[in-house]
């Protein structure tokens, strides 16, 4: 049987949110695990969700990262296992050189809540598998720092590589510096590591997984999760 | 008497001791109860305690006569939060919260803790938080030091709400001169939670432990409650030391600690520490169940060693609470607070004597009754009504604009109207995955329940009104809040209010708070809908040039919208479809934002309300919206039919067209007609096979009702006898109302 771990911090806030839509909407066991108790790699797949973790005291995602409890999550991505990181877990991930690059203070300077829309750059992650290329969901951003940057050459290598999952674009589903919310370096909402295993992304897909709350009753940030499953299944 | 110690007071380091800020009055009573003179320790506590902030001495006869009884209605007024039972074992909390002193010298800190200490306030009866609104009130937003505070504050917001993952769904904003120096910040917080684990503030029994968990204990904060009990002066920015500091990340390990002690079932009473610090918790936690605490102070964790008894016990240091446990369930309490990694600290247990004991070690450092300490005297106040509403009402009218464009435009642009999509994009207005109806697209947030229902929720507030007519702006903004809710297709269940007004010492103040107390009993009385707590803010002037503020009632109400009902947005759907008007427009132009922000004029009668047809009204709108037959609909209320339309028209980015004739009115002029701000009026957007049947529901009732127009492909315009009498494109509108506020305060940056 599938079990996913979804890894609370002090401060994480999007946690009970996670919970939800993985155990009622999209029907999986999974565990909220406290930081401290994720001493082994157990589980099927790890959810590091949204909120601010530690205050976001130093820098975002900075103290989490020296958790030892990512350590664990090393070890489930050498284990080639799905580990996915929503905002604030995007920015652990990165601050635990899981995933390249850095995750910067907004353009605006400002927190920003919005809906934004993405298109799928990549289907070799097991979130966006079911997906299809160029495909593009409407998912809320919610941060403060969510502005994607690396160096040039980076860029290339993460391009050749096809890491770049998600960009922002806008209603013609055309990355332009409108629809570009934070500042992202060429309007980039998701990446994954170089295995394709795992993937962080600045929207939060479990508040797009809910008709109710989403944008024509289109529950377009569900695809990430129901992706999860497939893949898992098809490998259990 | 002997006032020795008043007049020669011992030397404290740094809570300076002076004559107690209590009047002569209560210094004898104090005595008197007493049988001796307080020490200087217990002078700081009923200093604090008995401020005006937190023993309602001026207002507390006044407030009993609001309604608070209802069947949903779990614990009224009197508790930290009010409870109202959603159904299926589920509860919702309500409570209201300023921090306006705080915030007029230090915006930033002042609205972080502000929203601090209203979460703590839901918190402490079990629930967890789910909601925020925010209603403001600053000077004009051409002023740089408008601009200022304005920023601060929504940042200050937006960091401890957004730290904590509660979601700030809505709220509201004025500008007004009045508040120029006197900045109103405001925080109401919803919380839900299961009826059978409701923790009620009170001590009842004996031997309990008294466990102080979270922040520390410090000198920030100290005199809070009795810096918000006086007026501003030039001197006040150097009281910063009665600001708070927020800490938003302790607060979200409190919430979630406390709630997996609610949820073992071990805490038997709980309190926050807010105003007056441990000596209000304490007092007002014992005197409640009619028992007695006494504590050690030597226990207290604080973040400086030598803090003085005194400093202590009204230190209002944030993020911390008192909880009561039985002494066998220390252990489980011990592992939640080590798991979260919080401070926590044993510091006494409850008593059966009635008696607030302080010790520091073996030595008494204060001993008073419970209730001597929690319930102030109360302050006898008179009323006079005030000369200047005289001239009110005899204000000339203005000359008719030729251009009314021009006029629609700079009402669009009117920073009391324009979009607020300023502010709540800094708010995460989606954590917690509840919101389903969002900021700016209808008249009050709605978030979804645990059992399929969902919970509306409004905040108004109108103080140019409140101004001009302190009864019907009362009257008027509860109808609004009312109206709000009952266009999400909500019943309201209960409301809380938020009272701020200049010094109650001065009759003609505390005449305008005893009419918008009479005004809110009334409204309340006649929709059957109970007041479950609310707040008082008294001397929100500022002493320089002894100006108050303008009354400033504020009204946050909740409804409650049943499983599967259709929802219905403000935005304009389908070109064709018809508009419909609910409601009789008549010549109330007082306080509306044409007189105000057009005309620059003060006076001219205020709407009013027909309390005997409010209910039918709500209740009919109601059951059409619950027909799936409206597309769309807004109430009308500042800038009148012209805005409403104008928002509609572009959140929708369709247009319209209304006929002005067949507008139902009573008024004397078309500008009138269009920008009046009569209350309970709707604008419905209906398909044209229901648009009939709808308009003659109402008529039926003997409600004012009529097709006044369609949804067209662009432009809004107004025609009367069939000439264009307003006509501008969606886009221009657009601009107006989107963009003033961004660029007021971008422009700064």
């Amino acid at each position: 049987m599938v079990k996913v771990a979804i890894v609370q911090f002090p401060g994480s806030n999007c946690d009970l949110d996670a919970l939800e839509i993985l155990q009622k909407t999209i029907k999986v066991p999974t565990d909220l695990v406290w930081h401290k108790d994720l001493k082994q790699d157990h589980y099927d797949a790890y959810v590091l969700p949204g909120g601010f973790s530690y205050g976001d005291y130093l820098r975002a995602g900075a103290i989490a990262a020296t958790s030892p409890s990512l350590e664990t999550v090393r070890e489930a991505t050498d284990n080639g296992k799905p580990v996915l990181g929503i905002c604030n877990g995007f920015q652990i991930l990165v601050e635990a050189g899981i995933l390249p690059g850095a995750v910067l203070r907004n353009a605006g300077l400002r927190f920003v809540c919005k809906w934004t829309r993405l298109r799928i750059e990549s289907i070799k992650t097991p979130f966006t598998r079911i997906a299809k290329m160029g495909q593009t969901l409407r998912i809320p951003i919610a941060h403060n720092e969510g502005r994607y940057f690396l160096d040039n050459d980076q860029l290339a290598e993460l391009e050749k590589n096809e890491q770049v999952v998600l960009r922002y674009v806008d209603e013609n589903s055309t990355p332009t510096a409108d629809s570009n919310p934070n500042g992202s370096l060429d309007n980039i909402a998701a990446i994954c590591n170089i295995d394709g295993n795992v993937m962080g992304l600045m929207p939060h897909p479990e508040r797009a997984s809910l008709p109710i709350l989403s944008p024509e009753n289109h529950p377009e940030g569900r695809i990430i999760f129901d992706s999860m499953i497939k893949t898992l299944e098809g490998e259990g | 008497m002997t006032r020795s110690l008043i007049e020669e007071p011992q030397s404290l380091t740094l809570v300076e001791a002076q004559k107690p800020n209590l009047t002569d009055e209560e210094i004898r009573y104090a005595v008197n109860t007493l049988h001796r003179e307080p020490n200087e320790v217990e002078w700081a506590m009923l200093e604090a305690q008995w401020s005006e902030h937190c023993s309602y001495k001026s207002s507390r006869p006044l407030l009993k006569q609001l309604p608070s009884k209802g069947p949903r209605v779990l614990v009224g007024p009197g508790f930290d939060a009010g409870v109202i039972d959603v159904g299926d074992g589920w509860v919702v909390t309500l409570h209201i919260e300023s921090h306006n002193h705080p915030s007029a010298i230090d915006p930033y800190g002042g609205a972080a803790t502000g929203v601090g200490g209203v979460v703590r306030d839901i918190l402490s009866l079990g629930t967890r938080p789910i909601a925020l609104l925010d209603p403001l009130r600053f000077g004009s937003i051409e002023s740089a030091h408008t601009r200022w505070l304005f920023d601060n504050v929504v940042r200050g917001i937006a960091d401890y709400g957004n730290c904590i993952g509660v979601p700030t769904v809505g709220g509201e904003v004025e500008f007004d001169q009045s508040f120029e120096r006197n900045c109103l910040v405001d925080v109401v917080c919803v919380g839900l939670g299961r009826k059978d684990k409701l923790v009620l503030g009170e001590a009842h029994n004996p031997g309990d432990l008294v466990y102080l968990v979270g922040g520390r204990t410090g000198r920030d904060g100290i005199r809070g409650a009795s810096f918000a009990s006086k007026t501003l002066t030039e001197k006040s920015d150097k009281e910063r030391s009665a600001v708070q500091v927020p800490d938003p990340f302790t607060k979200k390990l409190i919430i979630e600690a406390v709630l997996e002690a609610v949820d073992g079932g071990i805490l038997r009473g709980m309190k926050d520490l807010g105003g007056g610090g441990l000596t209000c918790g304490l007092s007002e936690i014992a005197a409640k169940a009619g028992t007695g605490i006494e504590i050690d102070l030597n226990k207290v964790q604080t973040r400086e060693p030598n803090m003085q008894p005194a400093e202590i016990m009204i230190s209002e240091s944030q993020e911390r609470m008192l909880l009561l446990i039985r002494e066998r369930d220390e252990k489980k309490l011990i592992s939640i607070l080590d798991k979260w990694e919080l401070g926590y600290a044993n510091v006494g247990h409850v008593t059966k004597e009635g008696l607030i004991v302080i010790r520091r070690g073996n030595e008494i450092m204060a001993k008073a009754p419970a209730k001597f300490v929690a319930e102030a005297p109360l302050a006898p106040r008179s009323a006079r009504r005030p000369g200047y509403l005289d001239a009110f009402a005899d204000v000339p009218e203005p000359v008719i604009s030729e251009d009314l464009d021009h006029t629609l435009i700079q009402l669009l642009s009117s920073p009391d109207i324009a979009s607020k999509e300023w502010i709540y994009r800094q708010y995460d207005h989606e954590v917690g995955i509840r919101t389903i109806v969002r900021p700016g697209q209808a008249d009050s947030a709605l978030l979804r329940l645990p059992n399929n229902r969902s919970l509306a929720l409004t905040t108004d507030g109108n103080s140019k009104q409140c101004y001009i007519d302190p009864y019907w702006g009362t009257i008027g903004i509860v109808s609004e809040a009312f109206c709000n809710l009952t266009a999400v297709g909500a019943e309201p269940v209960a409301v809380v209010d938020h009272l701020q007004y200049g010094d109650p010492g001065s009759p003609e103040v505390f005449w305008t708070f005893k009419e918008t107390i009479r005004a809110i009993s009334n409204y309340l009385n006649a929709l059957r809908v109970p007041c479950v707590g609310g707040k008082v803010s008294f001397y929100n002037e500022d002493s320089t040039n002894r100006k108050a503020i303008k009354p400033s009632p504020v009204i946050a109400a909740i409804g409650l919208v049943e499983p599967k009902a259709p929802r219905v947005l403000q935005a304009l759907r389908k070109e064709g479809n018809d508009l419909v008007i609910i409601g009789n427009t008549s010549d109330e132009m007082g306080g509306s934002e044409y007189y105000e922000h057009i005309h620059k004029l003060t006076g001219g009668h205020v709407p009013r309300v027909n309390l005997k047809k409010e209910k039918t009204l709500l209740r009919s709108l109601l059951r059409t919206l619950r027909t799936g037959r409206v597309e769309s609909m807004h109430d009308i209320s500042k800038g009148g039919l012209a805005v409403a339309l104008a928002e509609m028209s572009v959140q929708g980015r369709k247009g319209a067209t209304i006929d002005i004739d067949e507008v139902p009115n009573k008024t004397s002029r078309i500008d009138n007609l269009l920008f009046s701000e009569s209350r309970s009026r709707f604008i419905l957007e209906t398909k044209p096979r229901s648009t009939t049947r709808i308009v003659n529901s109402f008529k039926r009732l003997g409600i004012p009702a009529a097709k006044v127009g369609s949804v067209t492909d662009d432009g809004i315009e107004f025609l009367s006898k069939g000439q264009s009498i307003i006509a501008i494109p969606i886009v221009e509108a657009s601009r107006a109302w989107f963009e003033t506020i961004p660029r007021a305060m971008e422009a700064t940056l």
